[in-house]
């Protein structure tokens, strides 16, 4: 954080640090990050221990919320308002996109909060801050793997057959942690200074999620705004997503590309923000 | 070889009071954001200046100004000072959690630093679990706890509560498994700040104990504390902060002897530092019969204690008690309004006064740990808050003045009849 470590080690192999006020940018520290890989291990582990303790279902709400969500938009968004879902059933084709997106809902929701909730470590001990929001990140991994097998129930049940294109899921699983960490370490090192960012968080999910192709599909949108519409990191995710596991019209390259671009400058604008911020963050939290 | 562990030179940091406010509110936002950039531009300019010794606004203060020492590998080194003299942000700054505002700190080793016990403790999770969580938060390899896992346990005395989770323990099981894991690190250099006033008193010993072994050992240790005694065995060298500045350095006894009577000529007027809260300590000093501020009261004499307070609405409901300990850490007494039902009414501001007819305190500094109860539950707490001193009188009224004499640090209203 706020120090320059030096890990010029003497010949009887004692570390030696160099503390002192930093200036402008700081570079990453990725000896050190490796070296508490461990941490993040714990951290990660600690999280998904903690997350459904004392509830009276545990970890079925990780199948329960985005279940009911489809079920839920498959009566307004595919019966009423009659979506078009590119010739797929409407449940599963919402059902496909809700993981991916809920994922990274959730993801947002406790990372943003996670560094003032571990207030007490992050004033009494050193470590990578990064940590902290990366944690709370990848241990949502564990829901998705969960609510991810309903998935595959309802793929038997509809007999839907993936194609080759399923063996790119890791990559649109990648992208979405990504996006997942990129903006969940623009808004924890926001939420430090201004615990503003809790109260905007339910309101930017929400039209987030209208700006995302959740459910409809992004077909829907004109030809020439897709480009554009692929600014938003999750459009490429969830439509990549969603043509890998069932097969629906294959993602334009262009939109896919546009959202990994989007990726990377958010995920690197994080990482430098956060930078920047973590030296601060024990005085002003 | 050189052989240094620690090496500081002129290490500063400045604060800006209000910094921890707990949240910015909506409408602060608003106007911070308006004057946000002309703030960067000017603290950008400020900076740019040599940090120490410009010209510094008001609303900062220098938590440490100019330290320069240096630790050699193997030392135990004690720092004494009252809250507030910048121990805490000198450990803060070696152990990398915050940054200095200017200065410079070579550390030779790994630095494991204790400012709490527990950091990280979750109470939904079992004493094993957290084991492993606080000993990785620390620093502690999985492997290394692993090893060393039996011995913590063993020292805890948790056994047979491994598996029930934190929160069913009692206050004293939490503060041994805590220490306990802690005590396993195993750094070059240890950082440690006021942990010892937790626990029951046989606990604290162990944990002096295991303190003696660990600086035996030949590891390096910075050591905070308000207790001399611990200080004294412990440590075989002593530092005095005062206002963020060394004022003495060298054996614990003879810093020590500096501390006691530090800062006598300014009288007994202290500030309390608060935590966030709707409800807070503002100043605390002693006075006289006449409401004159004394710099120390006398063995025997009438003398007030007086706290003020401030609070952002009418409190009702409040009392507050005060813990009194000597320079060795034990508690002398405690004196508390509940004691005799009494309870601040509806003021947004006040003094509250203590009134001893006859000072029983023997000569010597005490410290006093303030508290505040709103309907008879804990809302404050600072441990050493302010510090007083006495000096010898004549408690009795016979021209009786022994000084130096010290048989215990209080003296008993009492009567002696001869019969036969």
């Amino acid at each position: 954080m706020a120090t320059r470590v030096f890990n010029n080690r003497t010949e009887e192999n004692i570390p030696v640090f160099v503390v002192r006020p930093s200036r402008g940018w700081v570079a990453f520290n990725w000896r050190e990050l490796w070296e508490y890989r461990e941490l993040l291990y714990i951290l990660t582990w600690r999280d998904i221990k903690v997350r459904y303790k004392q509830t009276a279902i545990g970890i079925a709400w990780a199948v329960i919320q985005p279940f009911f969500t489809m079920v839920v938009f498959s009566l307004f968004f595919g019966r009423l308002a009659r979506i078009p879902s590119e010739g797929l059933p409407y449940p599963i084709f919402s059902y496909a996109a809700l993981l991916p997106w809920q994922f990274f809902v959730k993801a947002l929701t406790e990372a943003s909060t996670s560094l003032v909730v571990n207030e007490r470590v992050i004033t009494k001990v050193y470590f990578p801050r990064l940590l902290v929001p990366t944690a709370v990140v990848l241990a949502g991994l564990l829901d998705f793997g969960i609510a991810f097998s309903i998935l595959l129930v309802m793929m038997i049940f509809y007999g839907i057959v993936p194609s080759w294109a399923v063996l790119t899921i890791p990559l649109f699983v990648l992208l979405a942690v990504m996006t997942a960490l990129g903006v969940s370490y623009w808004l924890s090192a926001l939420d430090v200074e201004y615990r503003d960012v809790r109260y905007i968080l339910p309101f930017l999910t929400q039209l987030w999620l209208f700006a995302s192709p959740v459910v409809y599909p992004s077909t829907m949108v004109p030809e020439a705004w897709r480009a554009l519409y692929a600014l938003n990191p999750m459009a490429g995710v969830i439509e990549g997503f969603r043509w890998a596991l069932l097969g629906s019209t294959p993602p334009d390259p262009l939109m896919i590309l546009v959202s990994g671009v989007a990726i990377a400058l958010l995920f690197v604008g994080g990482l430098i923000y956060f930078r920047r911020m973590e030296r601060t963050l024990a005085d002003q939290i | 070889m050189s052989h240094v562990a620690i090496r500081i030179e002129n290490l500063s940091k400045r604060y800006r009071i209000g910094e921890r406010e707990p949240y910015k509110a909506l409408r602060d936002t608003l106007t911070n954001a308006m004057y946000a950039p002309f703030r960067a531009v000017s603290s950008r300019l400020k900076g740019r200046r040599s940090a120490v010794g410009a010209q510094v606004p008001n609303n900062h203060i220098w938590a440490l100004k100019d330290v320069s020492f240096e630790v050699k590998r193997g030392e135990v080194i004690g720092i004494i000072g009252r809250n507030g003299a910048g121990k805490t942000t000198l450990l803060k700054i070696l152990s990398r959690i915050t940054e200095p505002t200017s200065g410079y700190a070579e550390i030779h080793g790994r630095v494991g630093s204790l400012l709490e016990v527990g950091t990280g403790f979750h109470p939904e999770l079992t004493g094993r679990e957290n084991i492993y969580v606080n000993g990785a938060i620390l620093g502690m390899k999985k492997a290394e706890i692993n090893r060393k896992f039996d011995e913590i346990v063993a020292f805890a005395e948790i056994e047979k509560f491994l598996d029930t989770p934190v929160k069913r323990y009692s206050s004293g099981m939490y503060v041994r498994l805590a220490f306990a894991v802690a005590a396993h690190l195993e750094p070059e250099i240890l950082l440690v700040d006021e942990v010892l006033a937790v626990g029951d008193a046989t606990f604290q010993k162990k944990c002096l104990g295991k303190m003696g072994e660990v600086a035996k050992e030949g590891r390096t240790v910075l050591f905070v504390s308000h207790n001399m005694a611990a200080i004294k065995s412990l440590c075989s060298r002593c530092l005095l902060l005062n206002e963020g500045q060394i004022e003495s350095s060298g054996t614990p006894e003879s810093v020590i002897g500096v501390y006691l009577f530090l800062d006598i000529e300014r009288g007994s007027i202290q500030y309390i530092r608060n935590s966030e809260g709707p409800f807070r300590f503002t100043r605390f000093w002693i006075e006289d019969e006449d409401g004159n501020i004394l710099k120390s009261g006398s063995t025997g004499s009438y003398t007030r204690f007086v706290i003020e307070y401030q609070s952002v609405s009418n409190i009702d409901g409040f009392s507050v008690a005060m813990g009194i300990f000597d320079i060795y850490g034990s508690r002398v007494s405690h004196v508390s309004m509940m004691d005799q039902n009494m309870e601040i009414s509806s003021s947004t501001s006040g003094r509250i006064k203590c009134i001893f007819k006859k000072l029983p305190f023997t000569s010597g500094r005490y410290f006093v740990t303030v508290s505040a109860y709103h309907h008879g539950s804990l809302v404050f707490l600072e441990r050493h808050a302010v510090s007083f001193l006495v000096d010898d009188g004549d408690y009795f009224g016979c021209g009786a003045i022994k000084p130096g004499l010290r048989l215990g640090p209080v003296m008993l209203e009492h009567e002696w009849i001869c019969e036969g």
